[in-house]
């Protein structure tokens, strides 16, 4: 009798767990704030009824952050840019290898799948793919600002008090092409990359007078500029569609040492628990008709093939008002960031900040 | 039996709150030593060491943004204290019975939206395309719109905006006890409003003056949403490092010894305020 009771126990709490498992499973997403439109994510469930989605919106330095906490759980899919990838890895291990072969790679951007390979691979694992690209450079105010077309055209004493920049590794990156060096050449030498960061400071300290505030995010930025307090600014180009869209004068300048490409990727969180629905969830989203809703929400391109014509007609507009060919063919790539840089362009950022200007 | 049940109450009582100091401030912040007392020497190694604070020692800036947070909140923790010492005493000692609730209500109004909304509407306000500049330009006052925001003085407006509140409630509270023959007797024995105020008021206040003081203080040197939303480009705020360090750095360990340098210091100008004032805690904000 005994006996017979601890097995149907033991049935019944099987019976239980497997009925859970195939009840519900949750896809959490740990993405940037528009990256999972409603309208996508009601799609996804629909087709797939036991797979609940979750996000939470963050950046690159908060996911890595949230992740470093947990040592990589609480997420199951993580989409980080494709230089914050191996350094944190390396340092944290908060990712895991991906699957190539439950990804429908053949759909992607041969030379982009490449380059995010080509960064994220680590003992012979690959850690991402990507999923959409964008550039930072120079946004303006073509009525009021026509000749912006260097990064160093924001320090111009023409547009005193009337410009601004994001106080971040982009600007010191812009800055040190503008220059005439390339910042990426130096990582290997931090020493080198050091007096770089020097020079850099010393310009951006010089600017500071320039500057009407330093941006924080799209908000800010975007209520400047449409409101005429400033005329140009440091920005990513899909803040830049977006004013364009109410504003046909405000225009996204591909600096002419290049604009600096960014590409947000794909990645498993090392303790994740939902890989299949991970999987489901990236081959979801890179099928051509929910790459169009994606890009509509995003402002960025998709990694895939013919990415650029899946754009709304808006945004396409906007870009090609942007990017000729030989802008899209001088895109500097971020490099991939070594441990240690982080912290090097920290402190010169700090320093920056606590310069009196005027 | 009777003390078994009186004591049983007594720890049922005193569980939440235990627990509470326990679970979510002890054991944070002894993880938070530990974490600070680490350094980095290379990816996943660490070595146990002062070196972060040593850090901090060694770069100017760090310090000079600390002192700098410590001496705005004093300022604001001053000018709060000046702003809302009359109002408080208006609404315990003037005002009427009825009017007093509905006043009370009123200073208790702007805490019902959130900080960042607040900051919000302060840069709605004062931005050179908002509310203020406009109007100045649409009166002739001024000829060019004015950019209010960005600079300290509109960071010390609203943190004093915020925090204001939390000098009011324990003023009001103290003050209501005062008796108001107090006063009068002052006044009898010849004294004028300035002697009645610095002999009688004050001193009976003190316990709230205090405590209001103290908590303004830690709110204002711990605020980080009105600084950085307010502020402009010259200016840091530490809550505003201790971010970085954690969040763009990656650097948990600097800002766990961040923000120990803050408790730190903030503790450490409180008890400064205490001595030079001459009050103990036990006799001010222990009475509050």
């Amino acid at each position: 009798m005994r006996k017979t009771m601890k097995i149907t126990g033991v049935l019944a709490a099987m019976m239980l767990t497997t009925a859970s498992f195939a009840q519900a499973e949750t896809l959490r997403l740990l993405t940037w704030g528009f990256y999972a439109p409603e309208e996508l994510i009601q799609k996804f469930e629909a087709r797939y009824p036991d797979i609940k989605v979750e996000v939470t919106f963050s950046n690159n330095e908060e996911m890595i952050a949230k992740l470093r906490a947990t040592g990589g759980a609480g997420f199951d899919l993580a989409q980080p840019s494709h230089d914050r990838i191996y350094a944190a890895q390396l340092e944290y291990d908060i990712y895991k290898p991906l699957d190539l072969s439950k990804i429908d790679t053949s759909v992607m951007e041969p030379s982009l799948l490449d380059g995010v390979k080509a960064n994220t691979t680590i003992d012979g694992e690959v850690y991402a793919v990507p999923h959409q690209w964008g550039t930072s450079g120079l946004m303006t105010n073509k009525a009021l600002a026509p000749d912006v077309k260097r990064w160093s055209d924001l320090c111009d004493p023409k547009y005193k008090g009337k410009t601004s920049m994001r106080l971040k590794r982009t600007i010191l990156l812009g800055t040190a092409f503008a220059m005439g060096v390339n910042p990426f050449e130096a990582y290997s030498d931090l020493d080198k990359y050091q007096q770089i960061l020097d020079q850099v400071a010393e310009k951006l300290i010089a600017c500071k007078s320039n500057i009407k505030a330093y941006w924080k995010g799209g908000d800010d930025l975007s209520a400047m500029m449409l409101s005429g307090e400033i005329v140009a600014s440091e920005t990513w180009d899909s803040t830049a569609y977006k004013l364009y869209d109410q504003n046909k004068d405000i225009v996204f300048v591909p600096p002419e040492t290049g604009a600096l490409a960014w590409i947000d990727t794909f990645a498993l969180p090392r303790k994740g628990k939902a890989d299949d629905a991970a999987y489901k969830w990236i081959n979801f989203v890179l099928e051509p008709e929910n790459v169009s809703i994606m890009s509509a929400s995003t402002g960025a391109i998709a990694a895939v093939k013919g990415g650029l014509d899946l754009l709304p007609p808006d945004k396409k507009a906007a870009v090609n008002a942007a990017f000729t060919p030989a802008d899209i063919a001088n895109l500097k790539f971020f490099a991939n960031i070594p441990p240690g840089v982080e912290d090097m362009e920290g402190k010169t950022l700090e320093k920056i900040k606590a310069a009196t200007g005027n | 039996m009777q003390s078994d049940i009186k004591r049983l109450s007594l720890i049922l009582l005193f569980a939440p709150f235990a627990l509470w100091i326990f679970l979510l401030i002890i054991v944070p912040h002894a993880g938070m030593v530990v974490l600070s007392l680490r350094e980095k020497v290379a990816p996943r190694v660490y070595e146990y060491g002062l070196g972060n604070y040593i850090d901090f020692i060694n770069e100017p800036i760090y310090w000079n943004t600390l002192l700098r947070t410590g001496s705005m909140s004093i300022l604001v923790t001053f000018l709060a204290l000046i702003i809302g010492f009359p109002i408080a005493y208006y609404i315990a000692k003037i005002a009427g019975k009825r009017s007093r609730g509905a006043l009370f209500l009123l200073c208790l109004i702007p805490l019902w939206v959130s900080d960042l909304i607040r900051a919000f509407g302060w840069i709605l306000l004062l931005r050179e395309t908002g509310v203020v500049s406009s109007f100045l330009l649409w009166t002739g006052a001024i000829n060019q719109p004015i950019e209010f925001l960005y600079n300290d003085v509109t960071v010390i407006v609203g943190l004093v905006y915020t925090v204001i509140l939390f000098m009011i409630v324990p003023l009001v509270s103290t003050l209501d006890g005062m008796d108001d023959a107090m006063v009068e007797a002052g006044y009898n024995l010849g004294g004028n409003g300035f002697t009645v105020l610095r002999r009688i008021i004050v001193p009976y206040a003190m316990p709230g003056i205090v405590s209001g003081c103290i908590v303004v203080f830690m709110l204002t040197a711990g605020s980080y949403l009105t600084p950085i939303l307010l502020g402009g480009k010259n200016s840091s705020w530490f809550t505003e490092q201790i971010y970085d360090q954690f969040i763009t750095r990656f650097n948990w360990e600097s800002g766990a010894a961040f923000g120990f340098l803050l408790l730190a210091f903030t503790s450490l100008v409180v008890w400064l305020g205490l001595k030079l004032t001459g009050q103990t805690l036990a006799n001010t904000v222990a009475k509050s």
